[in-house]
């Protein structure tokens, strides 16, 4: 790291630590995603106010500046844009997939479900009456069924990232400056981008960019000017002190009668916490995490390569496709609680098995690249600097 | 789903009254539905020996079917109350239409509290919102609205969320509705029936099959059945107990 430069990739190597803590929320993701799964009840989403989707974007971010600084730099600006932008439309592409399986889905439950309990619930089938509207309106990103928000969400941040990457390299206190702003204008004058049939985004762009260019200033040096503040007494006991506050508060709300010992004031102060925008409660939490995270696995903690950790490794080095897996395997898992059994065995069964085959097939594209790098595949070995294992 | 340890626990150590006269079925989830705020304006009626209530609702308040009105928890609400208050006159009228979000409804309540004048207001709401994707912030703005409308025509509110739906689950984004109308009742100290999770422990304890796909309407009866019994002992509780804070005196 000697060679470090206040504005470049901080080092030639991947900090695993990442791809851990990706793969991990991939996984969370996974089991939040299947409804009414009992395993789901380990997530943090349960013992805090930030979930693993604030883990991803922010993961997401700091590989990305990782990866498209260093090609930015060597390359210049026109390469490094053009690479982001395929990532784009990879993303896109990968995307409308899942919209094809979540149709298929969709139009099964239609065809085969009745009770006179839920007449209104049915209505939600309704959109497969007009699939003219409703496709082209998927293709907009404009109508997104529940749980498909991050992948859109995923592409206007890369679409986005080219000029704030080339600000980052330049001046990147300037450029975090501008993501804060921004995410400061977006509370003041509530901007969201309009959804399909009605409501705006579930994930407000204009607030999750700025834990995607954090992650990006993070991952430019920013995390070394910050390692002072992250590893002070101070600060890690502030951490604590806040995970608990709002492990508390969470414990409210599936206790409703520990809700009446909430001060009123304090009730008053932080409801509602807006996953939409990204509530300012949220990103403390997120960076809580962070900060006691960084304080006790350190970079080049042993462990990291040892097989333990792999599996969720291997998941973080490939991110898009275990991430697009897991979507559909949250649906196969619905689909078995409601068209099997929904026992408590089962479910867990289905959980573990769903993260076994995001292993196993992560594992296969890691093996795939490897031979294909090794000029074992249909095309020469991609020369891609910086770009050691895994995505952006 | 989460919730469901959480929920046996409570279950298990909460020791709340019983109460004999309901089926099984339904005692199932009382622990759920116990109130943690006061009614005093339903107390208020209560001492006069009468109460009248209006059910304000979506599709999920209704039953389909010729007996469907008499069937559906509105009219077994009445039932239930008029069996444990003797003596008092119950009257529940009900402005129930499937397709309505919370904006739409509170544009006809100051109508329908007019014509009614009830010493309370059911109000449930919430799923067709989550299934049109409508601004979270909007709906909690038409949830403060709406309660403010009725404290100010002197009645007090109960709110009712969605209904659990398996197989509906993965299509229809509940969660933040649902926690918008737990923050909205919190902050009006108004109490909430939370028909999802009472729903859902019934499924998951078997007691109810809610995954079934079938035209019969059996149990959708009983669950209305049930849902009415356990509103009712909330009402009741909430009117009666004088340990719970006092809400609505704003």
């Amino acid at each position: 790291m000697k060679e470090m430069r206040n504005m470049a990739p901080v080092s030639t190597e991947r900090d695993l630590r990442l791809d851990l803590f990706r793969g991990l929320a991939l996984w969370l993701i996974f089991l939040d995603h299947i409804p009414s799964n009992a395993v789901s009840w380990i997530t943090i989403r349960n013992y805090g106010f930030s979930d693993a989707t604030e883990i991803f974007v922010f993961i997401s971010g700091y590989t990305a500046a990782f990866v498209y600084g260093r090609a930015m730099q060597q390359h210049g600006f026109v390469v490094a844009s053009a690479r982001v932008l395929k990532r784009a439309w990879q993303i896109y592409v990968a995307h409308v997939f899942l919209l094809a399986i979540y149709l298929a889905e969709i139009a099964y439950v239609a065809n085969s479900f009745d009770n006179p309990l839920y007449a209104e619930e049915m209505g939600v089938l309704d959109f497969l009456r007009n699939p003219d509207v409703t496709i082209l309106q998927a293709l907009l990103l404009k109508f997104k069924p529940v749980n498909m928000d991050v992948l859109p969400l995923y592409i206007l941040l890369l679409l986005w990232f080219p000029p704030m990457l080339w600000l980052l390299l330049r001046a990147p206190s300037i450029a975090l400056i501008t993501s804060a702003s921004l995410y400061a204008l977006m509370w003041m004058f509530d901007w969201n981008i309009p959804a399909y049939p009605s409501g705006t985004w579930a994930f407000n762009p204009f607030a999750w960019q700025l834990l995607f260019v954090f992650g990006a200033w993070c991952a430019l040096g920013g995390a070394q000017n910050l390692s002072r503040w992250v590893n002070s007494k101070l600060i890690i006991g502030l951490a604590i002190v806040y995970l608990v506050f709002a492990f508390c508060i969470t414990m409210t709300w599936y206790f409703p009668h520990l809700a009446i010992y909430v001060p009123k004031f304090v009730g008053e102060a932080i409801y509602p916490i807006d996953k939409t925008n990204l509530d300012v409660l949220r990103i403390m939490h997120f960076l809580s995490l962070a900060v006691i995270t960084v304080a006790f696995v350190p970079r080049d903690w042993s462990a990291l390569k040892s097989r333990v950790f792999w599996p969720a490794i291997v998941c973080g080095q490939h991110s898009l496709e275990t991430f697009c897996l897991g979507v559909f395997l949250s649906f196969a898992g619905h689909f078995v609680f409601t068209e099997m059994s929904n026992g408590v065995i089962i479910q867990v069964i289905v959980s573990f098995l769903g993260i076994a085959i995001m292993v196993a097939v992560a594992a296969l594209i890691s093996w795939y690249r490897q031979a294909e790098r090794r000029g074992g595949g249909p095309r020469p070995p991609a020369a891609k600097p910086g770009y050691a294992e895994g995505d952006a | 789903m989460t919730r469901r340890l959480l929920l046996l626990a409570l279950l298990l150590f909460g020791g709340m009254p019983a109460n004999a006269e309901h089926p099984a079925e339904c005692r199932v989830a009382e622990n759920l539905t116990v109130p943690n705020f006061r009614l005093p304006r339903v107390a208020k009626a209560l001492a006069e020996k009468r109460l009248t209530i209006l059910v304000l609702g979506a599709g999920s308040s209704q039953l389909p079917g010729s007996s469907g009105t008499r069937n559906a928890y509105p009219a077994r609400l009445q039932q239930a109350l008029a069996q444990r208050l003797p003596g008092v006159d119950v009257k529940v009228t009900t402005d129930v239409k499937s397709r309505r979000t919370a904006v739409e409804m509170v544009k006809i309540l100051p109508n329908d509290l007019g014509a009614a004048k009830p010493d309370l207001l059911v109000w449930q709401t919430g799923t067709v919102d989550a299934m049109l994707a409508v601004d979270p912030d909007v709906f909690s703005q038409a949830l403060d609205k709406g309660i403010n409308i009725a404290h100010s025509e002197g009645a007090d509110v109960v709110l009712i969320n969605s209904q659990y739906s398996p197989r509906t689950e993965s299509m229809i984004a509940l969660s933040t509705y649902g926690d918008d109308m737990r923050w909205v009742a919190l902050q009006h100290e108004v109490p909430l029936f939370d028909r999802f999770n009472v729903m859902k422990l019934w499924s998951d304890l078997g007691t109810f099959d809610l995954y079934s796909a079938t035209k019969k309407l059996d149990i959708a009866e009983q669950v209305h059945d049930c849902i009415g019994r356990l509103l009712a002992d909330l009402v009741v509780t909430a009117a009666k107990s004088q340990e719970l804070p006092t809400n609505g005196s704003r």
